[in-house]
Parts: C-alpha cells; sequence; structure tokens
C-alpha cells in the first residue's frame, strides 16, 4: 500500500472523530482513546485513513505520505 | 495591509454587529474581513487588540500548533469577558490548561463521551425529549419552545450523566437556570455557582464513600486515588454542566428556527433517514457555530505566521464562525445546504482542546429535530421574524425565546 500513516496514542484527546469518518478502521478503547482495528487492506482503507487523519483534531493520526 | 500595533483608530471592535434580518450570518464586516485581511487586528472590550483569525486553514493551524496557550491567567489572553476571566480564576479546570495538565484531566473524562457511549445513551435521550414533548402538546399554544424543551433537555440528560440524584433535579435545574439565565446579575450568577459548586464538592464525597457507575462517581475515584482535589472534580462537573446546557439549548432553538423557515429541510428531519438528519445536523452546526466569539489563545514566543510576525504575549481569536464560512472550504459557504459535506466545519474548535461533549451535543440534536417535527406536523414561529431577540451580547448565541404554535 503507498500510504505511510502513524498513530499516536499518546496525543489522542479522545474527540472520536476517526470513529465517525472510519468506523471499520478505528474505534475508542475504554479510556477513549484511539484504536486500529486493522491493517490497510484496500484502496478504501487508505480513502478512510486519510479522511481520519483530517478529521482528527489532535494529530494522533497522521498521513506521512 | 495588516493594521497596526496599538493606538489605531481603525483597529475595529470585535466582535462586530450582524446585519438585521440575517440572524444566521455572522457579521458581513467580520465575513468582509476574511476577504481583505484574513489576519487582522481587534480591539477588544478590555481595550487589548488580539489578532483576529478568519480563514478555515489558518484557524485549523493556530489551534494545532503549542506555541499559543489556553491558560487564560496568562497576561495577554484575550478573554471573552470580565466574568469568563472570573469564573476561570475561581474555578479553573482543564479548557484553561495546556499540554500534559491539559491531558491529564481531560483524560479522566473522554471515557465517558466515547462514540459507543454516546449510541447507548440514545435511548434515553430519546425517552427524554419524548417526555418533553408530551409535555409540550398538553399545553394550548403558543408556547415557548426555549423554556419547554430547548433548555431543558440538554439539562437532564447532564444530570443524568454526571449522575444528579432524582431527588436533587429540582434545586440543580434552578440554579443551573440562574446560571444560564438572560437576566442574572453578575452576583446572582456568582451565588447560583457557588451553591453548585458546593452540592458537587458534597456529591463527590458521597460517592467516594459509595461509588456510583456515573461521572460523578467516576471522578470520585479518581479523588479516592489522590488524583484529583475534591474541588477539582465539582469544578470539572460544574464546566460539564455549564459547556453541555447553553451551547446544546441554543443550538436546538436556533436550529428548529432555521427549519420552521426553510420547509424542505424541515421534511428532511421529519422523514429522513439516519444519515440525512446527521448530515443535516453537521450542517446547522457549520451555518449557525453558536459559540461565536471565537476560541481565544495567547502566544508563547514569537511566531511568523502567514505573513505576520505574532509577539510573545499577543493574544488570538480564532473566529470559528468565519472559518466556517470560509469559501476556500465550503462552497457557497452561506447556503444552507443539506447534501454538503460539512464534517470538517469547525463549530466544535479544533486542537486538543475541540469540544469534549461533541457527540453528546450531536446525539441530542440527532434525536431532538427529527421527533420535534414529527411530533407537530403544524409547527410554525408564533410570531414574525422581525419580533424575534437574539442573543448578539452573549458568549453563546442563539434565541432568547421562540414562540411556536402548531
Amino acid at each position: 500500500m503507498g500510504i505511510e500513516f502513524h498513530i499516536d496514542r499518546d496525543v489522542c484527546v479522545g474527540a472520536g472523530q476517526c470513529v465517525i469518518a472510519a468506523p471499520r478502521l478505528f474505534d475508542q478503547d475504554m479510556d477513549g482513546i484511539v484504536v486500529l482495528l486493522h491493517d490497510v487492506r484496500s484502496q478504501a482503507d487508505e480513502i478512510s485513513i486519510r479522511d481520519a487523519a483530517q478529521m482528527c483534531p489532535s494529530g494522533a493520526i497522521a498521513v506521512r505520505r | 495591509m495588516q493594521a497596526d500595533t496599538a493606538a489605531s483608530d481603525e483597529v475595529p471592535f470585535y466582535p462586530m454587529p450582524r446585519a438585521a434580518g440575517c440572524p444566521f450570518d455572522p457579521a458581513p464586516e467580520a465575513q468582509a474581513l476574511l476577504h481583505t485581511t484574513p489576519i487582522s487586528r481587534v480591539r477588544i472590550w478590555d481595550g487589548s487588540s488580539p489578532w483576529l483569525i478568519t480563514r478555515h486553514d489558518h484557524a485549523r493551524a493556530i489551534l494545532t500548533d503549542n506555541r499559543f496557550s489556553a491558560v487564560t491567567t496568562r497576561p495577554g489572553y484575550p478573554a471573552a469577558s470580565q466574568g469568563q476571566l472570573t469564573r476561570r480564576r475561581t474555578a479553573p479546570t482543564f479548557i484553561a490548561m495546556d499540554g500534559d495538565d491539559h491531558k491529564r484531566q481531560r483524560r479522566m473524562l473522554i471515557g465517558e463521551f466515547t462514540v459507543r457511549r454516546m449510541q447507548q445513551l440514545r435511548p434515553a435521550v430519546a425517552d427524554v425529549t419524548a417526555a418533553l414533548l408530551d409535555q409540550m402538546a398538553q399545553q394550548s399554544p403558543p408556547i415557548d419552545l426555549v423554556e419547554n424543551f430547548a433548555l431543558p433537555l440538554p439539562s437532564i440528560v447532564i444530570s443524568r450523566l454526571l449522575g444528579v440524584p432524582y431527588s436533587d433535579h429540582d434545586f440543580f435545574q434552578s440554579r443551573s437556570r440562574t446560571l444560564m439565565g438572560v437576566h442574572t446579575t453578575e452576583k446572582q450568577a456568582e451565588q447560583a455557582s457557588n451553591d453548585l459548586l458546593d452540592f458537587l464538592i458534597d456529591l463527590v464525597a458521597a460517592r467516594q464513600a459509595g461509588p456510583s457507575d456515573d461521572l460523578i462517581g467516576r471522578l470520585a475515584q479518581h479523588v479516592a486515588g489522590g488524583e484529583l482535589e475534591r474541588k477539582e472534580a465539582a469544578s470539572m462537573a460544574l464546566l460539564l454542566l455549564f459547556a453541555g446546557h447553553e451551547t446544546t439549548a441554543n443550538m436546538i432553538a436556533l436550529g428548529a428556527l432555521v427549519l420552521l423557515e426553510r420547509p424542505e429541510l424541515a421534511a428532511v428531519m421529519r422523514h429522513g433517514d439516519d444519515s440525512a438528519v446527521t448530515a443535516g445536523v453537521e450542517e446547522l452546526l457549520r451555518l449557525l457555530t453558536v459559540a461565536h466569539l471565537g476560541r481565544r489563545r495567547v502566544a508563547l514566543e514569537d511566531v511568523d505566521f502567514a505573513g505576520v510576525r505574532i509577539h510573545a504575549g499577543e493574544g488570538i481569536i480564532v473566529a470559528s464562525e468565519l472559518a466556517n464560512r470560509d469559501p476556500e472550504k465550503f462552497a457557497n459557504p452561506d447556503e444552507c445546504d443539506f447534501d454538503r459535506a460539512a464534517n470538517q466545519h469547525m463549530a466544535f474548535g479544533f486542537g486538543a482542546h475541540q469540544c469534549l461533549g461533541q457527540s453528546l451535543a450531536r446525539l441530542e440534536l440527532q434525536v431532538c429535530y427529527p421527533a420535534l417535527f414529527q411530533r407537530f406536523h403544524g409547527l410554525r414561529a408564533a410570531v414574525p421574524s422581525d419580533q424575534l431577540q437574539f442573543r448578539e451580547e452573549m458568549v453563546v448565541y442563539g434565541l432568547y425565546e421562540l414562540p411556536v404554535t402548531w
């Protein structure tokens, strides 16, 4: 896959916007912090990650490429 | 051309007045700045001249840059009013903290407001909504939608979430009402706030002795574990009450007014599926941006930003109400269009401080607009629109009253 991204749970503020943008890929644990449910498997997943990164207010989801 | 520092007659006062007859749009003078000088100085109530940020991309950049501090007590912080300064000094909470301090306290709460939690809360919110609509239906119209629906709904929901005992609801509601009240004096607000703080301190103490499965119960566990002072826990609970009540109540009433004036949009709320309702709620949030006096910060160091030198100690106002009308981000931004993808709006702010309760707010709006318009098919405003009065001077914009009939 072409996308390079990073998830930083330490930076996450639990806004949940990733879950709304990409519910198949993201969830929140019991403390509300981001969880990536599975690796990128498709073009659709790549788009979802990019959408989630745009919505993430804290920069916890960051796309490098 | 940037307006220069201090003592300039050309530095406009912020906030600027909205146009009569255009209650849903920001002040024309402010919107014009987006096109002419997207970063400029404005004058505020205390005589200071903070920078006004109007573009959507600039707004996001500032709010994610930790060289800009949210600490209200720092010199140069452009507070919205003396009242806000006083409140934040007497009951300091994480909204006025930066970095690790902010994160530590916020993280004690985010588990309560996850997307999943809110989905689980949906039936309870529907029940509260239905009960209020039942009570409305039993009265003879015209009645005030603000008093009978918009104000009580978020108040009841947040008091349930917090875990306020049923027997204390009347006390809680009445003090909350005073705190939010338009005619309440500064002194009365302080008294109501202290009454609530004392009540919440006692409630936290009670929950330390006998734990409960609600928000205050969980805050009490943090107090028992030495991570929070009892007064801090009570201040956090009071913040949630304050933050989640006025904002949501004003979105309910102001959004209802938009829907009353646009029957085709009301029809979407009445008959639309979940995704149509969700999209409509996002668009109303974008259009109305009821937290209409900007997100405030103060620079911790000199920053070169988009061609401007911001000096340490200078204030910043991130005008989310203007960023939400940025044509670079939203085509035809002044149109209320339920088919646009409005989800990158900044009605809830951006950055680490983005609204903690946004999923709860969305839930309440997604439930209440359809329920209201499904229950009352002939719902309409009972007074001409030019007789409605809008909360221009308040930190949260909306309507003082909305008389409706059906």
